[in-house]
């Protein structure tokens, strides 16, 4: 029945949805923002803590939304781990492609590794009413970075 | 005009399989699969009798209205006349002339709190709406309480999801409340309130009241005049007729007190560069061109909803929702929101393990269309301790076999995310 659905809910993107590794409020953070999509009313909040050299160190976050959003936010507290504002903002646009198109842009070793490990969410761009759920929490990396408390999926 | 195909004799029994022969859409397929569209209480579908009347309109007898001095203005004038006689007849409106064409129900609204709140109303005064108002009335109030210092209060619902009629008399009791504005069927809960009720209560402590029948008047027949309310808005779209056509009801006298909406062309008697004289109620409130094929729709609308009957169709709702409450409570995980005594046609859930969206796509792939979000209710939402669920909704094609489609369908998403 839904054989046509696992390019939209893969296993990476059900275990994160449900399990999310990073869904929590770090306990010293430098950086804050909450995103809303104003069509659903999910929302999340995330933090970052920067390095002394000011890349981010770590992300965590609290988020109330579908399995797409979850996943999206968690494989993204993951893999922008390490990562100066420049490259996130990368992977952000990155992701914005990849769930409108379904197909990676070309990105510079280091970002393509983890551009790869989002390749779960391609499938999203077969669900034009989902796409926001997947950007949600790069839109509050964006605001985060930017130093702006408040994103929104529009 | 030809309005309604349906002969206006005694009301058939009630077949749905002959109605949704009526309704073109129902036959179409969404990912290889029969549509099952539970999504009325967005927006309804609509009949043929609907869309012939619209078309006709279009290829026979066309042009605008109130001004020309041919004969294809007059035809259309009469047309888009005679739809407002179709909602007065609707509403049980005493006067046609209380009948003021709008884009929508949201549009009626701001009109009221434009005209009526600013015009009427004094900075000092309040007007009540509940916890259980759809965005459309809340945010006019609001704006209205911003620019013009009026106080908002909100009266809240009970557990059951009910208007707790106790404390709306508490927030009346001051005598500052000027209206209450409530909505006359919750489109997440699917609450009935009580209207005739609610205006007796606030015509007791000196208010007037507006009703919100966007949802209430597709499933049940509405006289103003048994209600005693002062204001009623609704919009066509739910109640199988086009987008972009809503209607405001409000008494004579207050139509005659409040100062126009919208100025332009059609809404004045006389203009002048030094000042403009108002046109007569309604007109003074339909300012430009109006939704002159809109209205049409919305009278073809109302005849085919006229001639199957508001028993009948309310009867076939009342069975399908206790299918509908019924099979989705043996569901494991899911839980229902609202259990008011007097409801409608919605039933909102949750589904334990699956958010509402993610619910909702894999409702889509089976073929099954409902909605999921806040449902422009985030205030509900947030007194529900909820950001938002699923919501099915029925109309008068709605059958049986859709709404355990829609079981079945469940079950298999709380397998998926299992």
């Amino acid at each position: 029945m839904f054989e046509d659905l696992r390019d939209l809910y893969q296993e990476v993107i059900l275990d994160h949805g449900r399990k999310p590794r990073h869904g929590a409020k770090l306990a010293a953070y430098d950086a804050t923002a909450r995103g809303d999509n104003p069509l659903c009313g999910d929302r999340i909040t995330l933090w970052l803590q920067y390095t002394p050299a000011g890349a981010i160190a770590r992300a965590g976050f609290e988020a109330k939304g579908c399995a797409i959003s979850i996943a999206s936010a968690d494989l993204m507290a993951e893999i922008v781990a390490g990562l100066d504002a420049g490259a996130a903002r990368a992977l952000a646009d990155a992701l914005q492609t990849l769930t409108k198109t379904g197909a990676p842009p070309t990105l510079d070793a280091p970002l393509a590794e983890r551009l790869a490990r989002l390749m779960p969410l391609a499938g999203v761009h077969e669900f034009p009413s989902r796409v926001k759920c997947a950007t949600l929490p790069w839109h509050a990396l964006r605001a985060a970075l930017a130093g702006t408390e408040n994103a929104t999926s529009e | 005009m030809n309005t309604a195909t349906r002969p206006a004799a005694p009301p058939a029994p009630f077949d749905v399989e002959k109605l949704r022969a009526d309704f073109p859409i129902l036959t179409q397929e969404v990912h290889g699969r029969k549509l099952v569209f539970l999504d009325s209480a967005a927006s309804a579908q609509k009949p043929r009798a609907v869309i012939a009347a619209m078309t006709a309109a279009m290829e026979r007898q066309y042009a605008n209205v109130h001004r020309g001095l041919h004969w294809m203005s007059e035809r259309t004038t009469e047309a888009y006349e005679g739809a407002r006689d179709a909602v007065a007849r609707l509403l049980g409106a005493p006067d046609r002339h209380e009948i003021v064409f709008t884009r929508n129900s949201t549009e009626a609204i701001n009109l009221v709190a434009h005209s009526y709140g600013r015009g009427v109303l004094a900075p000092g005064q309040a007007v009540v709406i509940s916890e259980m108002e759809h965005h459309s009335n809340i945010v006019p109030w609001q704006m209205l309480r911003d620019a013009h210092g009026i106080e908002l209060r909100v009266t809240p619902i009970t557990a059951a999801g009910e208007l707790d009629l106790a404390a709306l008399a508490r927030l009346l009791a001051d005598g500052k409340v000027g209206l209450v504005a409530l909505t006359h069927m919750s489109n997440v809960l699917g609450t009935y309130t009580p209207a005739a009720r609610l205006a007796r209560l606030a015509h007791d402590h000196g208010a007037k009241l507006l009703l919100d029948g966007s949802q209430a008047i597709v499933h049940r027949a509405v006289d103003v005049r048994e209600i005693d309310c002062d204001f009623y808005v609704f919009t066509g779209h739910k109640l199988y007729g086009p987008t972009g056509i809503g209607a405001l009801w409000a008494r004579r006298d207050l139509l005659e007190r409040m100062p126009p909406f919208l100025g332009g062309g059609d809404m004045i008697a006389s203009v002048s560069f030094a000042r403009s004289q108002w046109a007569q109620v309604p007109h003074k409130f339909e300012a430009g061109t109006p939704p002159i094929l809109e209205a049409i729709g919305l009278a073809a609308a109302i005849a085919y909803v006229e001639a199957i009957g508001y028993s009948a169709i309310a009867a076939h709702e009342a069975h399908l929702l206790d299918h509908a409450l019924a099979r989705l409570a043996a569901i494991p995980g899911l839980t229902i929101f609202g259990r008011a005594q007097d409801r409608g046609g919605v039933v909102s859930f949750t589904l334990e393990g699956a958010h509402p969206h993610d619910v909702a796509t894999l409702l889509d792939r089976q073929g099954i269309a409902v909605r999921a979000g806040h449902h422009c209710a985030e205030p509900l939402m947030h007194r529900l301790g909820i950001e938002s669920t699923t919501r099915a909704s029925f109309g008068l094609y709605t059958t049986v076999a859709e709404i355990d489609a829609l079981a079945e369908g469940l079950l298999r998403v709380s397998e998926f995310f299992a």
